[in-house]
């Protein structure tokens, strides 16, 4: 019996079994951040000990970081208090540091593949749930605690059990208009949020092969969110493709011999599971959220589900989201006027994210009532944007284009909902509160998706809107 | 560090499936350098409208002030991977949590900072709720050993991973110390890996 990507990163990087029972796992990559880094420093200097492999962890700033005006100090002081204290962390260890304006700063999970940090084979771990991003390379990629961001600094290792492998096989093409965002929302509404509990998502089949590294990485983005600890895709022709020529990565016969080596982490064809899930691609639909989990999804197509369809704490559940939502059980989504419409995040927060909206929104207008942000993922996608001249074609449609950062997928800089706004979100949560106001609401979808939002002014249905009948983008 | 094998203290109910880190601690709270002032901000915007007055949230109930052990629904603590949710719950001087399910990194989080997370079947957990309401003050005591949570005279069965009650029973939870103890092994590895 062969082994699944999984099992062969494991065993390269287990150093011992602890006496608990979990397992001493050793951290290729360490990515941190100034909302939940800092204070591991802290606990580190509290116990007298030093960073072991500074050259194994780097840093950005992009949780708390305005998009509009980031010159410093920033007006925010505990912002800027906490990007200073991260700042300093890094040098005074010698971890490489990505700070604003320096070309390489963004959204953490945007950065590590950008720059070519990331590579197949890799654990790879970051104080964000949002790390199993990194997953589309073949890496397994944990989101950890504060205090394990403490271990890793300590000991470059991790305490940690074993997980199961769930095979999601896509099969088949995706239809006009279906985009990597829609897969994944759609596995999430099929197995749950907490379907994934205790296991790694490996996601296959002729789909998922098919798609770019950046659609790859909207898929594995999400695994966190369907309650899998992690998520990844075996690393192909597309991804050494996607790796040639990256900062980080080896050039000339070092990146013949690295490509090998990456080869032989993809799962063998004759790989144990622990579960294998099959997905018709021709089935899927562009998906929209109704509630206030990421599993609350519906197709543009449907209706938003009715309490009376169920029993027990499953009627409580929709009557509670819809309640919060403010709409009404088994009206149609498609027409749910929109007030806010945010393009960005590590979920759909580059280039390519970008460039499909650009492509439809050229020459179309947001509608009156829509405040509209589209806020690049890192400074790198920024860049290359603003030379293809997206950034004119947003601002014409009637978008705020930003510097780069979190924004509104958590709205922890000044990006935030008011009141009981309702926001068309590329972002990855539609939690209660998620977009900085308690009761602000949150409806998820993918970039083009949200740009037919935005031009409605309602939720709308991008294939009808933009007449999407070739390739899906 | 001390083993943990009882958590003794009163309970309080937080209905709900679900509930995930953004609202056990919202966003605008993870603006700290250290953990210390989390303990009011728990659960924040369901406890407070935003002029500040209560929502009457059990946690503000009078009848449930100084509880130490929360009780809640399925799939606690999803979301975010964020530490700052257990560190409100700890600084707000809750102990354990007692729950239908947990999410993966919250329960991690919890066992590293000596927070045992308890599953308890909904059953169970429904008379466990009731005995609380019927009187806030019946004391809870949660054996690890035994893997019984008794309250009111009544034994209820619970469950909880084997790693982590090993790690609570042994003083290991915080694993540190453990990880740091191998040191030549973790450069053999990295060595081998091209890591280092
Ligand atoms: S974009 Fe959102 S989900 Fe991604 S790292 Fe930032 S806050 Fe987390």
């Amino acid at each position: 019996m062969g082994r699944n990507l999984f099992q062969k990163v494991w065993d390269d990087h287990v150093v011992r079994q602890l006496d608990s029972g979990q397992y001493q796992v050793f951290v290729a990559l360490h990515m941190i951040h100034e909302v939940t880094s800092p204070q591991a420093f802290g606990m580190l200097k509290d116990k007298g000990l030093k960073v072991a492999y500074p050259e194994r962890t780097c840093a950005t700033v992009d949780h708390i970081i305005p998009t509009d005006d980031q010159s410093r100090p920033l007006s925010d002081e505990m912002a800027e208090k906490m990007i200073q204290v991260l700042s300093d962390a890094t040098e005074e260890s010698g971890i490489e540091y990505f700070a604003p304006q320096s070309g390489s700063q963004g959204i953490v999970h945007v950065v590590g593949p950008e720059l070519g940090l990331t590579q197949p084979g890799m654990t790879i771990c970051c104080g964000d749930s949002h790390t199993a991003t990194h997953g589309a390379f073949g890496c397994i990629a944990l989101g950890i605690g504060t205090s394990q961001v403490r271990d890793v600094l300590a000991s470059q290792t991790l305490a940690m059990d074993p997980l199961k492998v769930r095979r999601i096989d896509v099969e088949g093409e995706l239809p006009p208009g279906v985009t990597a965002k829609d897969v994944i929302l759609h596995i999430i509404r099929l197995l749950g949020v907490n379907g994934g509990v205790g296991y790694a998502y490996e996601y296959a089949g002729s789909a998922i092969d098919n798609m770019s590294m950046e659609e790859r990485m909207t898929v594995c983005n999400m695994s966190i969110e369907g309650g899998a600890r992690c998520g990844y895709i075996n690393p192909d022709e597309t991804t050494f493709e996607y790796l040639k020529g990256k900062e980080k990565v080896p050039a000339g016969s070092d990146f013949d011999e690295a490509v090998e080596r990456w080869k032989s982490y993809a799962s063998d064809a004759d790989a144990d599971y622990d579960d294998i899930v099959t997905i018709q691609a021709a089935d899927l639909r562009p998906t929209v959220t109704w509630g206030v989990t990421p599993a609350q999804a519906i197709t543009i197509e449907e209706r938003v589900p009715s309490p009376d369809e169920v029993d027990g704490l499953e009627k409580n559940l929709i009557t509670d989201a819809l309640d919060y939502m403010q709409l009404e059980a088994d009206a149609p989504i498609k027409g749910t006027r929109i007030d806010v419409a945010f393009i960005g995040s590590c979920t759909n927060g580059r280039l390519s994210d970008f460039e499909a909206v650009a492509e439809v929104i050229a020459g179309k207008k947001v509608a009156d009532n829509v405040r509209a942000i589209a806020v690049p993922g890192s400074e790198k996608v920024d860049k290359a944007a603003r030379a293809a001249g997206l950034d004119k074609v947003f601002a014409e449609a009637g978008f705020e284009w930003r510097l780069p950062g979190c924004s509104m997928c958590l709205a922890m800089n000044p990006d935030k909902l008011v009141g009981s706004e309702i926001c068309a979100s590329s972002s990855n949560r539609n939690f209660i509160g998620r977009q900085g106001s308690p009761t602000g609401r949150t409806i998820l979808m993918s970039p083009v998706m949200v740009a037919a939002a935005a031009i409605e002014g309602r939720v709308a249905d991008a294939r009808e809107v933009f007449e999407l009948t070739g390739a899906a983008s | 560090m001390s083993g943990i094998s009882k958590i003794v203290g009163r309970g309080v109910y937080v209905p709900g499936n679900d509930i995930d880190t953004d609202r056990i601690i919202p966003a605008r709270y993870l603006k700290c350098v250290t953990f210390d002032e989390l303990g009011p901000a728990l659960f924040y915007d369901v406890r407070f409208n935003e002029d500040g007055t209560s929502k009457n949230h059990p946690l503000d109930a009078p009848e449930h002030q100084g509880a130490e052990i929360l009780i809640s629904d399925n799939n606690f603590g999803c979301g975010s991977s964020r530490e700052h949710a257990p560190q409100a719950i700890q600084k707000f001087g809750l102990q354990a949590v007692i729950a239908g399910s947990f999410a993966e990194i919250f329960h991690g989080n919890c066992t590293t900072l000596g927070i045992p997370c308890i599953v308890m079947d909904k059953d169970n957990r429904e008379k466990l709720v009731a005995a609380v309401q019927d009187s806030p003050d019946a004391e809870i005591i949660i054996d690890l050993e035994a893997l019984q949570v008794i309250c009111s005279n009544s034994i209820y069965p619970m469950t909880m991973k084997e790693s982590a009650r090993e790690a609570f029973l042994a003083a290991t939870f915080d694993p540190l110390d453990n990880l740091l103890s191998a040191t030549s092994e973790i450069r053999q590895i990295a060595e081998k890996l091209g890591y280092a």
